[in-house]
């Protein structure tokens, strides 16, 4: 297998041909911020929080290929600048408060604005209208705290296969929907296997009736399952 | 069919042409401002008058005056003796016994009607490539285009030259993308050339969306034919035997007349299987757009095609190398296709003689606004913008006086009055932060409020986001609201840095094209019209409103 040499933060490291940025990195050490992406998943680069300078360009890690002589930045001022600005369009963008939320605690994009340092908002709270689907009998849809990050129709169409979930509309008002935006509980694709709320970043998805503690996103089951599939490894 | 056929067909049309010709545009434009009237009230009036057999009315395409639509063009045959030709605009129904009296000669007085000067500098000043036929060929009648000698150039090109050399020519003209970004076209088509064989497709990007923009439209509207060769030479060229054509829904008339000219062109063997008794295939099939401006981005339009949601997908992989279902795909506008047969007619030194240096060819224009000539345009790269605006535009009307000039839609910018003398072409536009685009161009006066003008592009670009990048999803909304505020007088030098660095994360950060482009209007106006910002703010009082101070949670 072909290996490249790159440079990551200044430093030479080697990568098997093939690999993502992402994956490389976090091979070295090197952590990037990530929101929707997913290992086992396509990647989508939508967030724009793994964003990297390769030789001055801004490149979504986790779409971009290794190639020898690159020269990667992931920490630089910049950087951080534009993924703390992320992070604070991303909580001005719906209703995430976090102190009465399911996720609080297990959530990635509070995780994010802790890592990042977001302590205060800048940006005017839209406060949009937002419903919350309680129509199917194990698992609850709370528009709230959806990031869009697309994990649900993703997991769905690519590991279970099913494609209950997509997304809606334009702009701000696109919204994850099941079937033809049917409620949840109609929707007759679905088979309740609660990969989306495995998958899900925040609290957006949550199993009914349970509490705080027990939300939690099994992402470990998801990468087993991936694992299983993809390279025969099954982990008991 | 052959070339034979094709001149016999060309001359029979030739033979045909009546005495006297009237022409009646039926484009949007003028369809609007009421044409369809015209032409019922002429076809009767000449039936009438017995005139039918010596006085033919025919249905064209855009004649480019549209503020002056609708408009009558009166032709006559050398051999014929009076009336003059001429041009008539601004014609109503009821005006139609007053033309045919004119072309009976029973009446001299040409009262009630407005002619206009076809040597005027509205018309003497523009350069005619692309627009060449436009107006005076019917685009229902693939007759009228054959006449004019369409198709030629795709024979020329299936049986004296091999792909290589068309990819050569086209590369020699130098001809760059006429859909705004300027990508040289030649090595375009050369890169999916040089994929593997195997299935490659062809596409036509006709969803023209930017606000003020209706270029595209026209082309399509009139001269359907062009466009259909252009892809054909290009299928032949990379080697593809499927095209696609997508059109904007809400291009109705640009749909079916590019569906009456695909089933024309089938029906002579001009599309479709073995061309030109040749063993090249080319299938052409219309896709219709729903109205997502995004879907204009390539990426998003082959997800569009596919029947997927319309979204665009980071860049690289490039189309030309896995475009449709994973096949490399050549996207190209309406107007570089349509500037294709006339390079393998002319030749690659012919037209690198017109434009300049890094910018050839010619480049259409829709000119809108304040100013005395809206309409279609055709001019030359490197011309002064102030020729456009002041020569063939006329110039703002009476008592106003030219603020600013608007080009490239919602991804472009506004240039100053000052600036005016600026050469059109890709890179000085660009220097300025604005950019050419596919070619709307709003002229503003100086009741135009600049930061009215950015507040409307980021309100466009907010609605027309396709939700799936969040710095371009969430940071036009923010953007947006803070024009809005500083508009409304409601806002502080504070929330004029905010909107800065919004505009520097949506411009960098964002996926694709709409976001990377969607801070133009801002930056531009603030880079000419700064004061038109500040001169709103009001001075901060107390603790910052709510809006900016939340608390994290």
């Amino acid at each position: 297998m072909a290996v490249k040499t790159l440079s990551l933060d200044g430093q030479l490291i080697s990568a098997r041909d093939g690999q993502t940025l992402l994956e490389a990195a976090r091979e070295s050490g090197v952590s990037i911020p990530t929101l929707c992406h997913l290992d086992g998943l396509d990647p989508v680069g939508a967030c724009r929080l793994c964003l990297v300078e390769v030789n001055g360009r801004l490149m979504p890690s986790c779409l971009t290929r290794v190639a020898e002589e690159m020269e990667v930045w992931t920490q630089t001022e910049r950087l951080q600048r534009y993924r703390k600005q992320i992070v604070e369009l991303l909580f001005a963008e719906r209703n995430h408060i976090c102190s009465v939320c399911v996720a609080n605690g297990n959530c990635e994009l509070q995780d994010l604005a802790m890592r990042l340092g977001v302590d205060h908002l800048r940006y005017a709270p839209q406060e949009p209208q937002c419903e919350v689907d309680l129509s199917h009998e194990r698992y609850g849809l709370d528009h709230n705290r959806c990031v869009l990050c697309t994990r649900c129709v993703r997991v769905c169409d690519e590991i279970e296969g099913a494609h209950t979930w997509d997304v809606a509309g334009r702009g701000t008002n696109c919204r994850v929907i099941t079937d033809l935006h049917q409620p949840w509980g109609s929707a007759s694709t679905c088979t309740s296997c609660g990969k989306c709320v495995m998958a899900c970043p925040t609290g957006a998805l949550f199993h009914r009736g349970a509490s705080v503690s027990e939300n939690v996103h099994d992402r470990e089951t998801l990468h087993a399952l991936i694992l299983a599939r993809e390279e025969k490894q099954w982990l008991v | 069919m052959d070339l034979e056929d094709l001149i016999a067909l060309a001359e029979a049309e030739q033979r045909d042409r009546a005495e006297i010709e009237v022409r009646v545009c039926t484009a949007a434009g003028c369809l609007s401002s009421g044409s369809r009237p015209v032409v019922s009230a002429l076809e009767r009036a000449l039936a009438d008058r017995g005139l039918t057999p010596r006085v033919r009315l025919r249905e064209v395409g855009c004649m480019r005056l549209c503020c002056e639509g609708p408009l009558v063009a009166m032709d006559v045959l050398e051999t014929v003796s009076s009336p003059e030709p001429s041009l008539y605009g601004k014609v109503t129904a009821g005006q139609a016994s007053v033309l045919v009296d004119v072309i009976d000669n029973k009446q001299a007085t040409t009262e009630g009607l407005q002619p206009i000067d076809s040597n005027g500098p509205f018309f003497s000043r523009q350069r005619s490539v692309v627009l060449e036929h436009c107006g005076l060929v019917e685009p229902e009648r693939i007759e009228s285009s054959i006449a004019l000698g369409a198709y030629r150039s795709l024979h020329r090109a299936l049986h004296d030259l091999n792909p290589a050399e068309v990819v050569e020519l086209v590369t020699r003209s130098g001809l760059r993308g006429r859909g705004g970004a300027g990508y040289p076209t030649g090595l375009k088509w050369a890169t999916v050339a040089k994929m593997p064989p195997g299935q490659k497709y062809v596409v036509c990007n006709a969803d023209e969306g930017d606000p003020g923009a209706f270029m595209d439209r026209s082309i399509l509207e009139s001269d359907p034919h062009r466009v259909l060769e252009g892809m054909a030479i290009a299928a032949h060229a990379i080697g593809a035997d499927q095209g696609y054509i997508y059109v904007r829904g809400e291009y109705p008339i640009a749909i079916s007349r590019l569906d009456t000219a695909i089933r024309q062109s089938k029906r002579l063997g001009l599309l479709g299987s073995a061309i030109f008794d040749s063993t090249f295939n080319f299938r052409v099939d219309l896709r219709i757009g729903a109205g997502a401006f995004v879907c204009g981005e390539e990426t998003a339009l082959i997800h569009s095609i596919e029947g997927l949601r319309g979204t665009p997908r980071p860049r690289p992989p490039y189309p030309a190398e896995s475009g449709l279902w994973g096949h490399p795909t050549l996207i190209n506008n309406v107007e570089t296709y349509a500037n294709i047969p006339v390079i393998l007619r002319e030749g690659a030194d012919w037209f690198t003689q017109i434009g300049t240096e890094h910018s050839k060819g010619t480049k259409v224009f829709a000119l809108a606004g304040k100013i005395r000539r809206a309409g279609i345009v055709e001019v030359p790269m490197g011309v002064p913008l102030r020729d456009i605006v002041d020569q063939i535009g006329g110039g703002p009307p009476e008592g106003s006086t030219v603020k600013a000039v608007q080009t490239g839609g919602p991804s472009g910018g506004c240039i100053p009055a000052e600036l005016l003398d600026t050469p059109v072409d890709y890179e000085s536009l660009k220097a300025l932060g604005s950019i050419m685009g596919s070619g709307g161009m709003v002229v503003m006066d100086q009741d135009d409020d600049m930061v009215g003008v950015a507040r409307y592009f980021m309100k466009f670009c907010m609605d027309e986001s396709c939700g799936k990048c969040v710095p371009c999803r969430a940071g036009t909304v923010q953007m947006y609201r803070l024009l809005d505020r500083i508009e409304c007088g409601d806002a502080t030098n504070d929330d004029l840095v905010l909107l800065e660095e919004l505009c520097d994360l949506v411009q960098h950060a964002s996926l694709c094209g709409l976001g990377q482009s969607a801070p133009n209007p801002v930056l531009s106006t603030l880079r000419f019209f700064r004061h038109e910002y500040e001169s709103r703010f009001v001075e901060p009082t107390g603790p910052r409103s709510s809006s900016v101070s939340s608390e994290a949670r």
